[in-house]
């Protein structure tokens, strides 16, 4: 009879050890970007207010940015825009716009209707670098460092909540490189 | 709409699968026969609910429907139509929906070919693969759903991981899974003769071709994914232990064993609770292997999407599946005993000793696959075990099998004595001694210890493989499909470890850098590096290096490797040029520009490498001729004769 049991009492042991496995897991949570912590993407744009004037990674090199992406067509950016105008008054750190899949003359009369709260604004007709980034839909803001890389990821409607307690603590962790803009 | 429609169709089929699993396992349970007669209808019922969803999600990916989580991840509007339609199983959601669809394949199968089985028997089986059912489809739902919405949709996809933009790889799941899948059926019938109480050998005769066919499946599967790592990932490995390999090779090795034990049940009576064992264990080793990859437990370089949160629930599966089996072989097996004996030289025996080498081969593999995670877990720091571990290992195991084979297919039924066989035994071993000896020795004048003795086991099984079928056919006498199926599954093992030692004791490889117009010896060729140039591709930038290559100035071939850089997922592939040359497999890969126009090149020259993959094909062929012999479709009289007398037949 014992001689039955033998495969049940391992397979019991091998749950056991699985089971510690996955407690001990690394990282438990969701997989939120596969940009975090790396690289952001380079990119040399069109510039939405200055058609002379490329919007280029290269320049943001060595501050602090957010990137928010956006469109005319996107419901939760218009949410959003009071929010980044808060950000922008607030001086804190600057957004850097990607105007994705949109029609230079309506995001014009957006910016003179509600309000500019982009440093400056990169058209991205193709959507080609929004997909560099990653993005699943409008809006979605990223915070980089003055290294370049990516820090944080939010995706929706920014909301005064998420900026005090998501970006702006990461940004006053390196209280030297703040205050840019 | 469709994601919705393919939601609900998931709905209803796990509805469908309860019942199933309800109306076989208490059907004859309580020997109520209408509700077994449900359960061919509930299985219907669940393939059509299970084909429906596959459809809606397929039809997502060829309509670009972003709005689908799972289909922004997995594709792009840039993304070929074929490539659009395999994305379904790119990732962790759709391939559970395969396996789900292909589970449901089986069943209808199993379903339509119960037909001889007794009513009750194959409400039983069709039950136990409703619970396995059931089970897939819950955890699909509660976790991995395909069809969830994203809001605000994508514009765009996120493309399918470049790694499985290929033709190799997008054929590669659906079969591996078929074999993977297949094992439930044997699974199911191993249960349901538990429930029953009764096993006999019928139970093993109508068990083996469902077996031998997921067998041949996974065959087939295992060199697919092999080739594919092959000539895919760049740098010139076949196989590399690592634990999506294992997991896959984990239940080929115990199913093989299970395919020899059937034999043994269905001939002599014997080896039933081994045998019943060895169904439940090659099923879980398939289960873990599904699961394994996705859990998070294990990684590895092939994970592609691992998610712990799963794997609580993945464990909880696994632990009523396998140990409720488990429990119930512990609770039944004690009831099957069978009276028959045979002597140490028999047949029997033979077939023992390749159970035990086969399932202690697949114990040290899992010990390797699981040695990290158990050190992890009990905290004895971080392991990692390799080929240095699996290699040894594993040959200590295989070199006996190899050794016994030859002899065990010349063994007689019960009785110890070889008889007439072992003259011819003795004269194929010498002739293959020779030829063994004069390929390592001769052919290439250097090798390892190994060589002579891998190339003289080859020779030797394909040699003692074939006496037995040239005699039946000089004597005029039939072959049946049984017996033929068996020697081509052996020569194809024969070749495939010929191939292996010739590629592991011959193989030259070399790191060059090269200029433009500059050149490199190695071995007999001779390569002429011409320089590199940009490729746009669909979806990926390349650069493009031209190699001429020659052999003793005879022009061979121009060989074009690839580095490509798919531009969405920032992922850099080398795609590797391969050409076949007087049996010789040459494979270049592009390393790293060097600057200055110079690269560095890898030159790899392997013999006889391509016959590992055709090996392996042989064997599945071997394996799908021998579950098509009419023995096991005509319908059988209840009383089984004994059938010892049949030497020859399959082992």
């Amino acid at each position: 009879m014992t001689k039955f049991l033998l495969p049940l009492g391992i397979f019991i042991l091998l749950a056991v050890v699985l089971a510690i496995g996955i407690h001990h897991s690394p990282d438990k949570g969701i997989i939120v970007s596969p940009l975090l912590g790396k690289a952001a993407p380079a990119f040399a744009l069109p510039n939405l207010t200055d058609p002379a004037r490329e919007v280029r990674s290269a320049d943001l090199k060595g501050r602090w940015y957010l990137f928010n992406v956006w469109g005319t067509w996107c419901g939760g950016c218009r949410e959003e825009h009071e929010a980044l105008l808060q950000v922008r008054r607030a001086g804190v750190v600057p957004i850097i716009g990607l105007d994705w899949k949109d029609d230079d003359a309506q995001a014009l009369s957006w910016l003179t209707q509600l309000g500019n709260p982009y440093e400056v604004v990169a058209t991205d007709h193709s959507g080609r670098q929004a997909i560099e980034w990653g993005v699943y839909g409008a809006p979605e803001t990223f915070l980089v460092n003055p290294q370049g890389i990516v820090v944080y990821k939010h995706v929706g409607a920014l909301t005064p909540e998420v900026w005090t307690r998501e970006i702006l603590p990461r940004l006053s962790k390196v209280p030297a490189a703040a205050g840019s803009s | 709409m469709l994601p919705e429609l393919g939601h609900f169709a998931l709905i209803l089929a796990l509805l469908l699968a309860g019942l199933q699993a309800f109306f076989g396992i208490a059907g004859p349970a309580l020997g109520r026969d209408r509700w077994s007669g449900a359960v061919t209808s509930a299985v219907a019922g669940q393939a059509v609910m299970i084909a429906t969803a596959v459809a809606c999600l397929v039809g997502c990916f060829v309509s670009e429907d972003f709005s689908v989580a799972y289909v922004a991840e997995n594709s792009n509007s840039a993304l070929p139509l074929f490539y659009r339609v395999t994305a379904l199983w790119g990732a962790h959601e759709g391939s559970l929906l395969l396996w789900i669809l292909l589970l449901a394949a089986w069943t209808v199968a199993v379903a339509f070919g119960s037909g001889r089985l007794p009513p009750r028997f194959a409400a039983r089986v069709l039950g136990v693969l409703g619970v396995v059912s059931f089970g897939f489809l819950l955890f699909t739902l509660a976790t991995s759903n395909p069809f969830l919405r994203l809001d605000p949709p994508a514009p765009d996809g996120r493309d399918l991981n470049p790694i499985l933009q290929d033709p190799g790889l997008a054929v590669h799941p659906p079969i591996l899974y078929t074999g993977y899948v297949g094992f439930a059926v044997a699974f199911a019938f191993a249960c349901a003769a538990m429930l029953e109480g009764r096993l006999d050998q019928n139970w093993a005769r109508w068990t083996r071709p469902w077996t031998t066919t997921a067998w041949s499946f996974l065959t087939c599967g295992i060199a697919l994914g092999s080739f594919w790592a092959y000539y895919e990932l760049g740098w010139g490995g076949f196989w590399f232990w690592d634990p999506v390999e294992n997991a896959s090779f984990m239940p080929w090795l115990v199913g093989t064993a299970l395919i020899h034990s059937l034999a043994v049940t269905d001939k002599r009576g014997l080896f039933k609770s081994w045998t019943l064992l060895l169904a439940i264990l090659a099923f879980s080793l398939s289960l873990l292997g599904t699961f394994l990859v996705r859990s998070g437990v294990l990684v590895s370089v092939h994970s592609f999407a691992a998610d712990p949160t799963r794997g609580i629930f993945i464990l909880t599966f696994l632990i009523i599946m396998i140990g409720g089996a488990l429990t119930l072989y512990a609770w039944r097996a004690p009831l099957l005993r069978s009276s028959a004996g045979f002597e140490l030289g028999a047949r029997e025996s033979f077939l023992l000793f390749n159970n035990v080498l086969l399932v202690i081969a697949a114990a040290t593999v899992f010990a390797g696959t699981l040695a990290p995670l158990i050190s992890d877990s009990l905290k004895l720091g971080t392991l990692s075990v390799g080929p240095p571990y699996f290699n040894p290992t594993f040959m200590l195991s295989m070199l006996p099998l190899l050794a016994l084979l030859s002899v065990g297919i010349h063994a007689n039924w019960k009785r110890g004595r070889l008889g007439d066989s072992q003259r011819a035994l003795l004269q194929t071993f010498v002739a293959a001694l020779v030829l063994g000896c004069g390929f390592a020795f001769g052919l290439y004048s250097h090798g390892k210890v190994l060589t002579p003795i891998g190339a003289t086991l080859a020779v030797w099984i394909i040699l003692s493989s074939l006496v037995d079928p040239i005699d039946r056919w000089r004597r005029g006498l039939t072959l049946s499909r049984a017996v033929l199926g068996m020697t081509v599954a052996h020569i194809g093992l024969a070749l495939a470890v010929f191939a292996l030692t010739a590629v592991q004791s011959f193989t030259i490889e070399r790191d060059v850098a090269l200029a433009p117009g500059g050149t490199t010896k190695v071995g007999d060729y001779e390569f002429r590096f011409e320089g590199v140039k940009p490729v746009e591709g669909p979806n990926y930038e390349a650069v493009a290096g031209t190699l001429t290559v020659t052999r003793h100035g005879v022009p061979v071939a121009v060989m074009v490797p690839q580095k490509r850089n798919f531009w969405v997922q920032h992922q850099v592939i080398s795609e590797t040029a391969i050409r076949m040359h007087r049996g010789n497999n040459l494979l270049l890969a592009l390393g790293e520009d060097l600057g200055a126009g110079r690269w560095s090149v890898r030159i790899q020259i392997r013999p006889l490498v391509a016959l590992i993959w055709i090996a392996a094909f042989i064997m599945a062929m071997g394996g799908a001729l021998a579950a098509s012999d009419r023995r096991y479709r005509t319908a059988r009289a209840l009383v089984t004769s004994s059938e010892g007398a049949t030497a020859g037949q399959p082992g």
